[in-house]
């Protein structure tokens, strides 16, 4: 028998995971920075002070990086609070979660635990544990300076004489540094050849120092790029006839991709169509894996609405997250039937245009009889409001009551005002996404949310991703 | 120019749902077919000139909307369009307009030669006196004092967008429907402005300076003073719904019903009041025309601007809600007006006496329209009678 409180906590652990997938802190389309930020710190307290072992499992959640290095944080500020036992599985998950963030951020969040003079011995083995498993001291040393420097010193770090210098006094080695790394960052203060073999990030400073041109250091400094790098810099080399600057589109996850291609200028896109076409099906192909083609007659509802411009911030996001599942539900699915809110076919020329008319659009996917109805939009139905919920009670209640077809509502956008991503209806479940990869996850997570009654799967579901999770970071 | 009494009405329009952010709400007004032979001016367009250019050239004529700063004049100074105006061929004589002689700080925000209305206060006060032929010289001397004198703090902030911040954000998040030629604004569900133009390139050009437009007091007071507006949601009875035919039937029946009650009900303040309609110009089969209100109290009065054509279609529309204050301006001007601007007659049938009207007049904000020595003779007048 399940009691109230079991069903409070789940509904509160869902909109908590629909929080923390989505929001990250910035703006969005229609709330402020500040907003978005006093809303999630909220939730963050509520969550942690009422439910602190699921606060900490959805650490093993697809949450996004800035949420999770929120939940570190916060577990770490209040581990005086907990027991033990408690302390123990939250400092695997911990180290779990922290192996998967990207390095800037977790030097970020050490910053921020200095900064609050949180100092336990738990949180210097966590520092100390996760800088020894870095795979190359000496680069981040370079590239992460100012965090490596403060974790240091924060930790009590046993440094080696060459890394204590460079950090510490690095102008003092007059004779230079053993360390190749080091030695060239040292040099390239002096000689600009010395600049090409250090870390990007680092080298552009030097470069600005030298007065070196752009174009040319685009075209040198490219074999030291990463991969996101490469793919940010395209239109900066392009407009600097850096040729050497080559994106590698046939690796990158599938809606960064979706990103890059909406940032495009429309004749570009027609031009390299192609290509384009050819590296987004191969990356919705990689991500659907064997779940390719089975998921049967798939409609999609998706908002290309001027809203889904997202914000200065997040240029484009919920048009590419739209974009990214229209080529994924491809893959999935033995037929596609994508209606754009606008009533535009061309996917790779979506741009943010129109309003909302969720409610005539979800009618025309209802009209094909499809397996399944996704939609992926902000929920800001307008024209006119509302209707998209009712016609989806409407169809839930009196003309599909057996469930033929299944409908789930993914939304990209935290609401900050709700707590929570936007609805459509009581009767369709709805899921925050940040990457169109997620998709499956999420709809599997979505069954969750549509019933009221199923709390103790719920539980199930987050203990086996825990254990997963755990298994799989060791 | 023939004066007649008539009805303003949405011919060719069709309002579709609002869209409500805070205490604002807008309402889009759309075509099924857009007027292509009446365009902006080609300098409105600003910057965004290159991305409507297409065919412009066969427009047969073009408008240019009151309050409008661009670089009229030959010289390149920044001047107000004086009134809306219907010209044939952009490369005619340059437009009637103002010259405005600016703050430091505004002349910055013209150099950008971007598309804007005038200050609040001078547009508006402008409007009214334009709206009772009063000359542009006047108005002109009068914009110097307000500027020379730095407006009062009221316009100034709302130049800032501090005041309409609920504006700001509500244009900004808005999103224009296709074929969308006009707007219709609410403050806390009373119309505040309405503004049509013949093209939907038109719309989306002149969109974003809608903050900027002349709405100040009352969409300040009600913004801040009233929460949220509710929604209008789609409700479908459970029981009217077989099948998926009958929910369509359903929504467009609710479609119907939200533009029939707009256009009725919400707007009723606007299009069911007669006004006075004075015709400025005909041109092809298009006309333009001011109108007044009959200056009640207490209730919505709007004056505004509209281009009509030929066959009915409301072509142009720009209106401004009046405050109290500016009502009972009105009424005296109407007044004024009747009485052809005789000061005697007027003090009579206003049952004071005259050096009382030309307080009021004074008092009303429209002390320039008065010679300076007749001014300072009715206030001794008045001096001496108080004592």
């Amino acid at each position: 028998m399940e009691n109230q409180t079991d069903l409070v906590a789940a509904e509160d652990l869902l909109l908590f995971v629909n929080a923390a997938i989505t929001s990250t802190g910035q703006r969005e389309f229609r709330s402020g920075e500040w907003q978005q930020r006093m809303s999630l710190d909220f939730l963050h307290a509520y969550v942690l002070g009422n439910y602190r072992e699921l606060y900490a499992a959805t650490l093993a959640l697809d949450i996004n990086h800035h949420n999770a290095a929120l939940i570190v944080r916060r577990l770490l500020e209040t581990a005086a609070e907990a027991s033990p036992e408690q302390r123990r599985t939250e400092g695997r998950l911990i180290a779990g979660r922290l192996a998967l963030l990207p390095p800037q951020r977790v030097y970020r969040l050490f910053r921020e635990l200095r900064r609050a003079g949180v100092n336990n011995r738990r949180t210097r083995a966590i520092m100390r544990d996760w800088l020894a498993a870095r795979p190359d001291p000496a680069l981040d040393a370079v590239k992460y300076r100012a965090g490596v420097k403060a974790v240091a010193r924060h930790a009590h770090l046993p440094l080696d004489t060459e890394m204590g210098l460079f950090l510490f006094a690095p102008h003092t080695r007059k004779a230079g540094f053993a360390t190749p790394l080091f030695e060239s960052w040292r040099r390239a203060h002096y000689t600009q050849s010395a600049l090409y073999e250090l870390p990007y990030t680092v080298a552009e400073g030097f470069a600005v120092k030298h007065g070196i041109a752009r174009g040319a250091f685009l075209e040198r400094i490219a074999p030291r790029l990463t991969r996101l790098e490469r793919l940010r810099l395209q239109g900066s080399a392009r407009e600097h006839r850096a040729d050497a600057v080559v994106g590698d589109l046939a690796t990158m996850p599938l809606t960064r991709l979706a990103s890059y291609v909406l940032s495009l200028p429309l004749d570009d896109r027609v031009r390299r169509r192609e290509e384009l076409t050819a590296a987004l099906r191969a990356a919705a192909r990689r991500t659907a894996g064997p779940r390719a083609g089975s998921w049967g007659r798939v409609a999609a509802v998706l908002d290309d609405s001027f809203s889904a411009f997202g914000s200065a911030q997040k240029r484009r996001r919920p048009l590419a997250v739209a974009l990214g599942c229209h080529f994924l539900l491809e893959a999935l699915a033995s037929e596609l039937i994508p209606l754009w809110l606008s009533g535009r076919t061309d996917a790779l020329l979506m741009y943010p245009l129109g309003p909302t008319p969720l409610g005539a659009r979800v009618l025309d996917a209802l009209e094909h009889r499809p397996d399944r109805l996704v939609i992926v939009s902000d929920g800001w139905d307008n024209a006119p409001p509302g209707l998209a919920g009712e016609v989806l009670r409407i169809w839930r209640t009196r003309l599909d009551p057996q469930g033929r077809t299944s409908v789930v509502h993914l939304n990209p956008v935290y609401d900050a005002e709700d707590f929570d991503v936007r609805r459509l209806a009581r009767e369709v479940p709805t899921v925050g996404v940040r990457d169109a990869e997620d998709l499956p996850a999420l709809v599997e997570l979505a069954q969750f949310a549509e019933g009221r009654t199923r709390a103790a799967e719920l539980w199930t579901h987050v203990d086996a991703r825990v254990r997963r999770f755990l298994e799989v970071e060791g | 120019m023939s004066q007649d009494t008539t009805l303003v009405a949405l011919t060719g329009l069709t309002a579709l749902p609002s869209q409500v952010w805070g205490a604002i709400r807008l309402v889009p007004l759309v075509r099924e077919e857009p007027i292509t032979d009446l365009r902006l001016d080609d300098r409105l367009y600003g910057d965004d000139f290159a991305a409507v250019a297409v065919d412009r050239r066969t427009a047969y004529c073009s408008y240019i909307p009151h309050g409008y700063v661009a670089n009229w004049t030959d010289d390149g100074t920044p001047a107000s369009s004086y009134g809306t105006q219907l010209r044939r061929d952009a490369d005619g004589p340059r437009p009637a307009c103002v010259p405005l002689r600016f703050h430091r700080r505004m002349a910055r925000r013209v150099d950008k030669n971007r598309v804007r209305f005038l200050p609040l206060h001078l547009a508006l006060e402008g409007y009214l006196a334009l709206h009772f032929g009063g000359p542009a010289v006047v108005w002109e001397e009068w914009s110097h004092r307000a500027v020379s004198r730095g407006l009062s703090p009221r316009v100034e902030q709302a130049y800032a967008g501090a005041e309409v911040e609920g504006l700001r954000d509500a244009l900004r998040v808005f999103e224009i429907h296709p074929g969308q030629c006009g707007v219709m604004v609410y403050a806390a569900d009373a119309l505040a402005a309405a503004f049509v133009v013949p093209h939907p390139d038109d719309y989306r050009a002149l969109h974003p300076s809608l903050v900027l437009d002349l709405f100040g007091e009352l969409i300040h007071h009600y913004t801040t003073l009233h929460g949220p507006v509710p929604e209008f949601r789609a409700r479908i009875r459970d029981g009217a719904v077989g099948s998926l035919a009958e929910l369509r039937a359903e929504a467009a029946r609710h479609q119907r019903e939200w533009a029939e009650f707009h256009d009725h009900t919400m707007a009723g303040g606007l299009l069911d009041e007669s006004y006075t309609l004075q015709r400025v110009r005909t041109m092809g089969p298009f006309a333009l025309s001011r109108f007044l209100p009959p200056f009640h109290r207490n209730t919505e009065q709007h004056i505004g601007e509209t281009i009509t054509h030929a066959d009915g279609r409301l072509a142009y529309l720009k209106t401004f809600r009046l405050s109290e204050a500016q009502t009972r301006r009105g009424h005296l001007l109407t007044l004024l007006a009747a009485h052809d601007w005789h000061f005697g007659a007027t003090a009579d049938a206003l049952r004071v006496s005259r050096d009382q009207l030309a307080t009021r007049v004074e008092h009303a904000g429209f002390g320039a329209l008065l010679r300076q020595d007749i001014r300072d003779h009715y206030r001794a007048a008045a001096r001496r009678a108080a004592t």
